[in-house]
């Protein structure tokens, strides 16, 4: 099958994880998902090259609609994957009041920390200082650290990995893939095409290595101080817990709603 | 009973499970009410954090297998057209009540005003057909929501209920008939071995997800399987010329008026909404001057009944259309007669004030009086 990713694109890395992620779940097939996604390079992952449902719907609104599948079909798997750009640029209210519903689906985040669709625009998520197209004389806003933001949000389950890390990152869609409740992975990943080359790490190789070199696992940034974690990359399973989700609640109220009537 | 309550008691009636609004006066009777009702019939009701999620939460909704709709008025709907054209593009069945205020912009949120009627011709980007109801009473916000509910699943189509603040917020005494003599249309299911879910010739069976059909759905350019195909231009001017033809090809069924001595009189008044309510006394005011009059109160405004139109100008000395607008549907009929007859405006804005049959009659008796 040919993919529409440029060479040395991390949203490869991420698909293969999650098909991982799937097949040693023990699902034989993709019949119990529903795949939604809005626009941008991360979109194309599951839709129309996984063998399943998918809904590709306009940027940013991949969220409300799987809310509207997953209201009406709450025994189907609703996965959301998407980039930085449609789910925190555009898409960020519908990403953070999913959370705070705990509506149970599960969203993968390819963080690439660019518009790489678009060809190299300034994202919510692009460092700080970093040249984009839009941003010559170097980014002068801060981006988002979306994970921490969708735990205070009050998602079940939250974890951030990078495209090197991935045995982690494997092993986090799986975690969430399981978690009854609201469930976000923020994969790190490289875009050489878009990113890579502005910022002076022009191959894949290059952007794992800085990826590797850079991470640092939660439990360690939390006894390092704010000023050395600048431009670090804290990666780790930053939230796990258990919380009645949207789906329960409102099945339940219809059934209580039905009694009463 | 309430205009607004009406449309959400007919919603449940034509089997509508699934509802996700944004507040917005004057619209959010309908999403009070049925987040109250909506659950007691099994039903999902939610609200939704802006307009932009929840018509897409329709949409979600609606692929999932439920009928579907939201409410929103002017702003929001400014808001919800994106989504529109990505439910005409993918051919997902749902409602949009859109309860006209004052605009533009914030404008007058508690007044009455027909200004969206262009919106909803043309609202979203590109080229589409769209299928808009207008009633003008609290029973016909009953009857249209019904049948807006039935044109949507049988077209495989987003379909606007266009009402206003008058029609939504006022009481009328309204008969619901016998569930067996309300006729309620279901959108064709796919059988096991069908494929192809999307531009076929007919309007084809629309398949849930998780039913096991593998379907992608994209408001991308499409083949009939739903994959994704920009490269030809043929294959998108096929696609979007057969999505505008099935509603245009069907018109003449989706198309209702209601008449009155159109055959042989002079002058005719084709109005909708609240404002074809001043219509019936003022026939019966310029009768007693002597002016043999005649009215069109269009049910549906899109597709545009042209072809009534035109007949009717055919023995017409002249067409009046009152709106409280400056101009929309008034552009419309002078195009469709082309001249045949003059066609003139009377329009109304701001506070929400009503076109009375007396203003009505002083601006057509100085018009008759002109030409003769």
């Amino acid at each position: 099958m040919h993919l529409p990713f440029c060479t040395g694109c991390g949203n490869t890395t991420v698909m293969n994880c999650f098909l991982r992620a799937v097949h040693e779940l023990g699902y034989k097939d993709l019949r119990k998902f529903v795949f939604c996604s809005g626009i941008g390079c991360a979109a194309w992952i599951p839709s129309p090259y996984f063998k399943a449902d998918s809904i590709h719907t306009t940027h940013g609104r991949s969220i409300p609609a799987a809310t509207g599948v997953k209201l009406v079909r709450p025994t189907l798997n609703v996965v959301v994957f998407g980039g930085d750009g449609d789910l925190v640029g555009i898409g960020l209210s519908h990403l953070i009041h999913a959370a705070r519903r705990n509506l149970d689906i599960t969203v993968i985040m390819v963080n690439n920390m660019i518009y790489g669709m678009t060809g190299g625009q300034m994202a919510p998520t692009t460092p700080f200082k970093a040249k984009t197209t839009t941003t010559p004389y170097g980014n002068f806003e801060h981006p988002f650290d979306t994970t921490r933001l969708i735990v205070a949000a009050g998602a079940c389950y939250a974890a951030r990995w990078t495209t090197f890390h991935v045995e982690q990152l494997r092993e986090a869609m799986k975690k969430a893939l399981t978690t009854k409740g609201f469930a976000f992975i923020e994969a790190v990943s490289q875009c050489p095409t878009a990113f890579g080359r502005r910022v002076g790490l022009k191959t894949a190789k290059e952007l794992l290595q800085w990826f590797k070199e850079n991470s640092v696992p939660l439990q360690e940034a939390e006894r390092t101080a704010e000023k050395d974690l600048a431009g670090k990359i804290v990666v780790g399973e930053f939230v796990c817990r258990e919380l009645p989700t949207l789906t329960e609640i409102v099945h339940e109220t219809i059934k209580e709603a039905t009694n009463d009537a | 009973m309430q205009g607004n309550q009406a449309c959400a008691e007919a919603a449940i009636t034509a089997g509508c499970k699934f509802f996700a609004g944004y507040p917005i006066t004057p619209a959010t009777e309908i999403a009070e009410h049925l987040a109250k009702r909506l659950p007691q019939t099994g039903g999902i009701a939610i609200q939704m954090e802006d307009e932009l999620a929840a018509l897409s939460a329709v949409i979600g909704a609606s692929w999932a297998g439920a009928k579907a709709m939201t409410a929103t008025s002017g702003p929001g709907f400014s808001l919800m057209q994106e989504n529109i054209g990505y439910a005409f593009m993918t051919e997902t069945p749902c409602v949009i009540a859109n309860i006209q205020r004052a605009g533009p912009s914030t404008g007058q949120a508690t007044k009455c005003a027909q200004g969206d009627v262009m919106q909803t011709r043309w609202g979203t980007h590109g080229d589409y057909t769209p299928i808009v109801l207008s009633p003008n009473s609290v029973q016909e916000m009953y009857n249209l929501t019904i049948r807006a509910f039935n044109l949507a699943e049988t077209h495989r189509t987003p379909v606007i209920l266009l009402a206003d603040e008058i029609i939504a917020h006022m009481r009328e005494k309204i008969t619901i008939p016998p569930s067996n003599k309300i006729k309620i249309i279901n959108r064709k299911k796919p059988k096991k071995t069908d494929k192809t879910f999307f531009n076929t010739e007919e309007i084809p069976p629309m398949p849930s997800v998780g039913d096991g059909f593998n379907v992608p759905v994209t408001g991308s350019t499409h083949n009939k399987h739903g994959h994704r195909y920009t490269a030809d231009p043929n294959v998108h001017r096929q696609l979007v010329e057969r999505l505008a033809e099935k509603i245009n090809k069907n018109a003449n069924q989706i198309i209702n008026f209601e008449s009155h001595n159109i055959e042989n009189c002079e002058i005719i008044i084709i109005s909708y909404g609240c404002t074809s309510r001043a219509v019936h006394e003022t026939i019966e005011l310029a009768e007693k001057r002597g002016i043999n009059a005649g009215s069109i109160r269009l049910k549906t405004l899109w597709p545009f009944p042209e072809k009534i139109i035109q007949t009717i100008a055919k023995n017409a000395k002249m067409i009046f259309v009152p709106e409280m607008n400056l101009r929309q549907i008034f552009y419309e009929v002078e195009r469709t007669v082309h001249g045949a007859v003059p066609v003139l405006p009377i329009n109304k804005i701001g506070g929400g004030e009503m076109i009375t049959p007396e203003e009505l009659l002083t601006k057509i008796t100085k018009s008759v009086n002109n030409i003769e």
